[in-house]
């Protein structure tokens, strides 16, 4: 295999500042009285570095891989538009989180990319998507969603073995079937991508909703990686899990983010500034203010943002 | 009781001392008798009332069952099983009810096999795709419809359809040129109408339960409508396809209509033709619920013996199909999905 495995990665290693290992607990809806434990009790999770550090090491983002552009969502007949005239570059090697209040937009601007708002009745679209400079009105919708792949809000692993689960992504819509032993090394690969491979190795033929929330989130992440992507798009990833897996899930992303671009979906403020490069932040189907992580939560320019990073409403 | 309990209440004399401990049946009642002391006089007489119709039904459900259990297994004897009815009113002579139980098999597999392709597609059309949405809620009122018809009303209605000689292929065209119309072949696919509602009930109510996002998982791997029915939801609502099927073989093995109607009321099961399979399908028969309406005093009668030993068997057959039913509904909890 090419890639190293990424269990291999350790930026604790990288890393002198050791009160940086404790993050500040998540603000959380769920189980706050948790959020302590998750450092001192789990030897076996990841050390828990900020990904910030690293970001602030990484070499500026790369060329352009998506790029939105003036795009506009309308549900059913409803006057103002769910997505209004939004632009925004994605590169390759970024996190490009989108935060804003409920409501604003942000999940149906992430579904128009792979069109998956498609399958919403009376959903219409008007301005372009280009990707790697292709409108993706123009690909077959079948290719599109192998390159624009997308992680959910709840884990979701078909009701199959995690083999199948993975093994199913790969499996073009081709009369012939490849076999098992074909698909085992790109099944492990994504496996291991998505840091789930020392788990479930002994037994790849257990049924996926045996598994725990937070590693079938990582098998629908591994499942999403399997088609090799370019785009990752992920809905609100970590909202239905417990902190250690929110933990978890943010360090595969931040591994994740040197091999492709992620598009992520996030309520939750703290999680957009350990994760991503790029915040575009909305309100109300505008995109009110975009630029780079640091900048748009110490020095917001728009006053919407300023309240909204600032904690006065949303 | 040997579990562990919470620390031995203080009880009243009366359980401490039997050996039953502080969770004894005394001790329950006791504490039962307590709470009751609370209640308002219509709560107390609502709950007996309760009581009273369920025990009621158990003792309905349990005679019924004693009744041919007794009654049964009195007649009840291998030899039975496995001969073949002979048409004589001397009851020494008049055979088994083999036909019959072979009979009800063939008439619940081929109604099964109509039935469920024809269900498990509509309960499909109507989730998935339901567009328009007129002709999908028709199609749900129209197995309504079906499932509400009195099977003597489907037997006869079958009857007309089966007679036209365009359908002669079904049964077999008598001497004389009229077509005959009953054979397992016509019977089983009326018999398909008394399964399909059962089926597509359960089909279309585990669809329902699938969450959408699960389906929005499988089209955003690239993957296409047919795909995604075939390797994540048909999967998925398996165990509803199951009890819907279970529950509409019962139903198949109890009718008696259709078998009266369209079966062509022979004793023993009549091939039509030469070809060994096909000929059975278009010939005629009986099965176990005509043999009892025609040999128990409430039908024609002569042979009330049989006829209980044979209610005895379509009960246990049925009973079978009931318990494949909860079998099959008692989820694997490694496939259930989560909403």
């Amino acid at each position: 295999m090419s890639r190293p495995a990424t269990e291999s990665h350790d930026p604790a290693g990288s890393d002198g500042d050791g009160t940086r290992g404790a993050y500040p607990p998540p603000v959380r809806r769920i189980a706050l009285d948790r959020a302590p434990t998750v450092v001192a009790d789990d030897p076996a999770e990841r050390p828990l570095v900020s990904p910030s550090i690293e970001r602030a090491l990484r070499p500026a983002t790369g060329r352009e891989r998506l790029r939105i552009d003036e795009l506009s969502i309308f549900y059913g007949d409803a006057p103002k538009p769910a997505v209004n005239a939004v632009t925004l570059p994605v590169h390759e090697g970024e996190v490009l989180a989108l935060i804003g209040p409920s409501g604003c937009g942000k999940t149906t601007l992430l579904r128009s990319l792979n069109r998956l708002i498609e399958l919403t009745p009376g959903a219409r679209r008007q301005g372009r998507i280009v990707l790697d400079g292709e409108d993706i009105d123009g690909l077959e919708m079948t290719r599109l969603r192998r390159r624009v792949s997308m992680v959910f809000q709840q884990p979701n692993p078909f009701p199959m073995s995690i083999f199948d689960n993975v093994a199913y992504a790969l499996r073009e819509q081709s009369r012939k079937r490849p076999s098992k032993r074909d698909l085992l090394p790109r099944v492990e690969h994504a496996l291991r991508r998505a840091g789930l491979w020392d788990e479930v190795s002994h037994d790849l033929s257990r049924p996926a909703l045996r598994l725990s929330g937070g590693q079938q989130q990582r098998l629908c992440i591994a499942r999403a990686l399997a088609v090799e992507p370019e785009v990752l798009l992920m809905d609100e990833p970590c909202s239905a899990l417990d902190p250690i897996s929110t933990t978890v899930i943010e360090q595969l992303i931040h591994e994740l983010r040197s091999e492709l671009a992620i598009v992520i979906v996030t309520h939750n403020l703290q999680q957009a500034r350990r994760v991503a490069d790029n915040v575009a932040f909305m309100y109300l189907g505008d995109l009110i203010e975009y630029g780079p992580t640091e900048e748009l939560f110490e020095r917001p320019r728009a006053e919407r943002t300023r309240e909204y990073v600032g904690g006065t409403f949303g | 009781m040997s579990t562990p309990t919470l620390p031995a209440r203080p009880a009243g004399g009366a359980g401490a001392g039997a050996g039953s401990g502080a969770n004894g049946p005394r001790e329950r009642l006791r504490r039962l008798r307590a709470e009751l002391r609370h209640w308002r006089v219509t709560d107390l007489i609502g709950v007996a009332a309760a009581w009273v119709v369920g025990i009621g039904l158990c003792v309905v459900a349990a005679s019924i069952l004693g009744y041919m259990l007794v009654q049964g297994l009195r007649y009840l004897s291998l030899d039975l099983l496995v001969t073949q009815p002979e048409p004589s009113l001397n009851q020494t002579r008049s055979g088994g009810i083999l036909d019959p139980i072979l009979g009800t098999v063939i008439m619940v597999i081929v109604g099964t096999l109509i039935a469920l392709p024809l269900a498990v597609g509509a309960a499909l059309w109507v989730v998935e795709f339901g567009r328009p949405r007129w002709l999908a809620r028709t199609v749900e009122s129209m197995i309504e419809v079906i499932a509400g018809s009195p099977s003597i009303v489907i037997a006869i209605f079958g009857l007309a359809i089966f007679q036209l000689p365009l359908m002669s292929w079904m049964s077999f065209t008598a001497d004389g040129g009229a077509v005959f119309g009953r054979s397992f072949l016509t019977a089983g696919a009326m018999m398909s109408l008394i399964a399909i509602p059962s089926i597509f009930t359960a089909t279309r109510e585990a669809l329902l339960s699938i969450p959408q996002h699960l389906r929005e998982a499988s089209y955003a791997l690239g993957k296409t409508r047919w795909s995604t029915i075939r390797a994540v939801l048909l999967p998925s609502v398996r165990p509803g396809i199951a009890t819907g099927t279970a529950l509409g073989m019962g139903r198949i093995a109890g009718d008696t209509a259709i078998i009266v109607v369209l079966l062509g009321a022979t004793l023993r099961i009549e091939p039509e033709g030469g070809v060994p399979l096909w000929g059975t399908l278009t010939g005629t028969g009986s099965t176990l619920t005509s043999y009892v309406y025609n040999n128990s005093p409430a039908g024609e009668g002569g042979a009330p013996e049989k006829a209980y030993a044979a209610a005895f068997v379509l009960l246990l057959i049925v009973l079978a199909l009931n318990a494949l039913v909860s079998i099959a509904g008692r989820r694997d909890p490694a496939r259930t999905l989560q909403k």
